[in-house]
Order: structure tokens, then sequence, then C-alpha cells
């Protein structure tokens, strides 16, 4: 049996200063929890997986709104794992993720990694609106197999509005049935784990960052509106991570050095 | 519609620029990604797959006589690299001379006079392609086909690879150009929000280190 889920939150601000989360409605495999938020003013909540999924077939989605003026941090307790599920000639699962970031808002959307477990099948899509004044931390991890193994089919697509103009649209495709060369030169050369972190500041508007790489593999690149993306490409998770973790620790600092305000 | 307009267009004589570039094949060369014709067909076949077929649906689009405004800054949210984006620019501005003195249109102007510094080379294609009497996907056929040959012609600079190795690599590619260029066309007829966004995270990151190369053979 496939299985049919819509998580939903919304945050607010709670009138005294912090957020308030009116809206956490878990679904089947979607489970949110509000946790403590190291900060101040931010509300917090994680995604816990209540059973494995998804499996092919399974349609997943996540929506989250941050009401003008709310801050929001929401991460996940484990990786998500894409599996083949019960029968071999099942549909594919899709994972979809709303997100609507209102004026001066902030959102942090920090999941774990998503892995393409072999025989998997997945449509990941996440679509973000911004309002001018939002700001949005994003990361996104894929990696392509677990421990050892081929991958599965996996395409994901991130779109990203801002006042209702693109800012960022991009779509990978690996595994199985994807066009060929996805392995090659051009686009992994044989790396198993791939991401994006996304920055988005209206403060970038003014004072826009140059690009810089990471090493050989990894690239920070300011888009042609205020934002910044990081693009990795690694031979694992944990180097993939460890990437993109130094990244938005000089992203971050690199805001508060300004004086700007921060992230929060 | 002229067959022979799309000849014109495409022939690696029509002076729009194009030959100062690698398409990141340049990087890849010297990272040790490609070292022979079967690393060059998966490279070209990865970019023909994934920044290949979002450039030719945009040029699709635009001949198809979507807003070339609008597709510009589509072009620009699927262009994360800011060296990229000014090489797209660069060869939108090449191309836009060109076009003008070949096959002059209203819409040529409009787009000239709105992006003075260039607007995404596979949007000024498409108007281009639009004022010669082509259509859409002639107009991705051409994109899709200038996506693997300036790697392939790169290459065979960078390599001294066998110029006959490097046309065979174009020719095993014919089917999968002509399957791209057909994708590109039906997207296109869907609308700006149907374009597909298929991006290549190596070519992303390499333009960047490659754009600071004190000394480099190609442009991109």
């Amino acid at each position: 049996m496939s299985v049919r889920a819509t998580a939903r939150l919304r945050a607010e601000p709670d009138g005294r200063g912090g957020t308030a989360l009116p809206v956490l409605e878990s679904d089947g495999p979607l489970a949110l929890r509000r946790t403590r938020s190291p900060l101040p003013g931010h509300a917090r909540a994680t995604v816990v997986g209540a059973m494995s999924a998804p499996l092919n077939g399974d349609r997943l989605t996540i929506e989250a709104e941050v009401a003008d003026g709310a801050h929001l941090t929401v991460d996940a307790a484990a990786a998500t794992v894409a599996l083949p599920g019960a029968r071999a000639d099942g549909e594919p699962s899709t994972y979809a993720v709303h997100l609507r970031v209102g004026e001066g808002a902030a959102l942090r959307w920090l999941p774990e990694q998503l892995v393409s477990a072999h025989g998997s099948d997945l449509r990941q899509s996440t679509r973000v609106e911004l309002a001018p004044t939002a700001r949005l931390l994003l990361r996104e991890e894929q990696i392509l197999g677990r421990h050892g193994e081929p991958t599965g089919a996996l395409t994901t697509r991130l779109t990203v509005h801002r006042g209702g103009r693109p800012l960022l649209d991009q779509q990978l495709a690996y595994g199985p049935g994807a066009p060929g060369g996805w392995d090659g030169p051009a686009v992994l050369g044989g790396h198993r784990a791939v991401g994006q972190l996304l920055l988005a500041d209206p403060s970038f508007e003014d004072a826009p960052l140059p690009a810089r790489l990471f090493g050989p593999t990894a690239a920070l690149t300011p888009l042609a509106g205020p934002a910044v993306l990081v693009t990795a490409v690694a031979a694992d998770a944990r180097l993939l991570r460890a990437v993109l973790n130094e990244a938005m620790r000089e992203l971050l600092d690199g805001l508060k050095a300004d004086h700007r305000q921060e992230v929060r | 519609m002229s067959r022979a307009a799309l000849l014109v267009l495409a022939d690696g004589r029509f002076p729009a620029g194009g030959h100062a570039h690698s398409g990141g094949a340049e990087p890849a060369v010297t990272q040790g990604r490609i070292r022979n014709a079967d690393d060059l067909a998966a490279f070209c076949r990865g970019r023909l797959h994934t920044a290949g077929l979002t450039a030719a649906a945009l040029a699709a689009a635009a001949a198809h006589g979507l807003d070339p405004l609008a597709l510009d800054e589509a072009a620009d949210a699927r262009t994360p690299s800011p060296a990229l984006r000014a090489t797209a620019r660069k060869l939108g501005r090449q191309m836009m001379r060109a076009a003008r003195a070949t096959w002059p249109s209203p819409e040529l102007d409009a787009l000239a006079t709105a992006r003075p510094r260039g607007a995404h080379q596979p949007v000024v294609l498409g108007l281009t392609a639009r004022a010669a009497g082509l259509k859409s996907e002639d107009a991705a056929h051409w994109v899709a086909y200038e996506t693997v040959s300036g790697p392939a012609t790169a290459v065979v600079r960078l390599l001294s690879l066998d110029p006959f190795h490097a046309t065979a690599v174009l020719a095993r590619l014919a089917p999968e150009l002509d399957d791209v260029a057909a994708q590109a066309a039906e997207a296109a007829r869907r609308g700006i929000d149907a374009l597909p966004a298929a991006s290549a995270p190596l070519l992303d990151i390499t333009a960047e280190a490659h754009a600071a190369w004190p000394v480099r053979l190609f442009a991109s």
C-alpha cells in the first residue's frame, strides 16, 4: 500500500518578540515535533520519521508558511531514505516541499540528507515563494546510494521565486533512467554526494558577495538576485556536509561581521 | 521556412564568437576528467542533457514567441554561476550583432535596446531563428548542437585529439540531439512555466574556477 501524506506547519509572530506555531500537523510518515531553538525569537520544528518512507509509490508533501515577521527553523532527526518498496513495478514516489516566507520573516530549512537507495525511484521538488524582504537559508543534499550500493533513480527540482520573480531554478537527475552522462565528467564525475546551500537575504542587493571556491568541487556563487548558492559535489555524505558547514559558517559570520542584522 | 537559413545560422563560420569557448571542457581536461574520445563523449552527453536541454528550451521558447525579457530572467535563474551568466550575455551580444546584420527584425531591435549589455545567448538565438523564418525546434536543434560541438572542437585543440574521433563523437550523439531538440520544443509550446531547468553541478563549479585562471586557452 502506498501512502499519501501532507504535513503542514505555520509560524506566526507571538506578539512578545517570539514566534508561535499555531499549525503543526503531522501526517503518516511525516511527524513534526516542536523542538527548542537555540536562536532567540525563533520557533523550531523537527521532522521525525515515524516510519520508513518514501517507498516507491508514496506521495509525501510538506507545506510550511512563515508569516510576516516570524522566524522559523525546520530540521530533521535523521536522513530521509528513498526505498524501493514491495512491488518492483511500483510507481515512483514523490516528495514535494512548498515553502512560503513573508515580509521580514526568516526561514532556516535544514533537513538531513536525502539518500537514494538502490531500486528506489523518487521525484523530489522544493518550491519556495519569498516575499521581497524575506530571508532564507536552505540546504539540500542528495546521496546516491547507501554505503557501497548503486544509486536509485532520483530527480530533484529546486525552484525559488522572490516577489513573484524567478530567483533560482535547478533540476538534477541521477541513476537508472536518467538521461545519459549524469555520472560523467560534465555533471558528477563519479561523485556520489551533491549538495546545495542557498542563502537569500535582501542585504545582498546592495552588497553582493563575490564568487569563491571551497576546494576543487565546491563553489559559492552570487545569483542574479540577492542570494548566494553554494554548489558542491563530494565522494560521500560526510565530506559533503563538511564543505557545506564551512560555507554556512562563513556566510553567517559574514552577515554578522558586516553589521547587518543577523539571520535569525 | 528555409532549411538553408538554419545551415547559415549553425555554420561554425557564422560570426557569433562561439569558437572562443570550450563549454567547460578546458577545466575538465586540466583536471583529468577528459583524457580521450570516450571521456569527451560522456562529457558532451552530460552537457547536452543538462545545460544543453535548458538552453535549447529557452531558444525554442523565444522562437515560439514567448516574452524574451521573461525568458532572459528565466535564464538568469537557471544560471547560478556568474561566470556562465557573463559568458551567456557576451555571446548573446555577439550573436545580436551578427543577427541584426543578417536577419534584421523589430523584435531583435527591441531586445537589443532592453538589454544593451547582451541578453542570454539562447534567447537571442531564438529570436534570430524567428526572424529568419525558422521554427522553434530548429532553434532548439542549433543550441543542442552548439552545446556539444563547442567542447568537441575545443578538446581537439586541448588534447590534440584526432579530429575524426571528435567528429565521430558528435555523429553518434545525433539521435540524442534530435531527442533533446524535440523535448525542448515541446516544453516551449507548453509555456514558460514548463521550461526545463536541468543543471550540471560540475559545470557550474568549474566555470568559476576556470574564470579565475590567469592564463587559459578558451574564454569559458
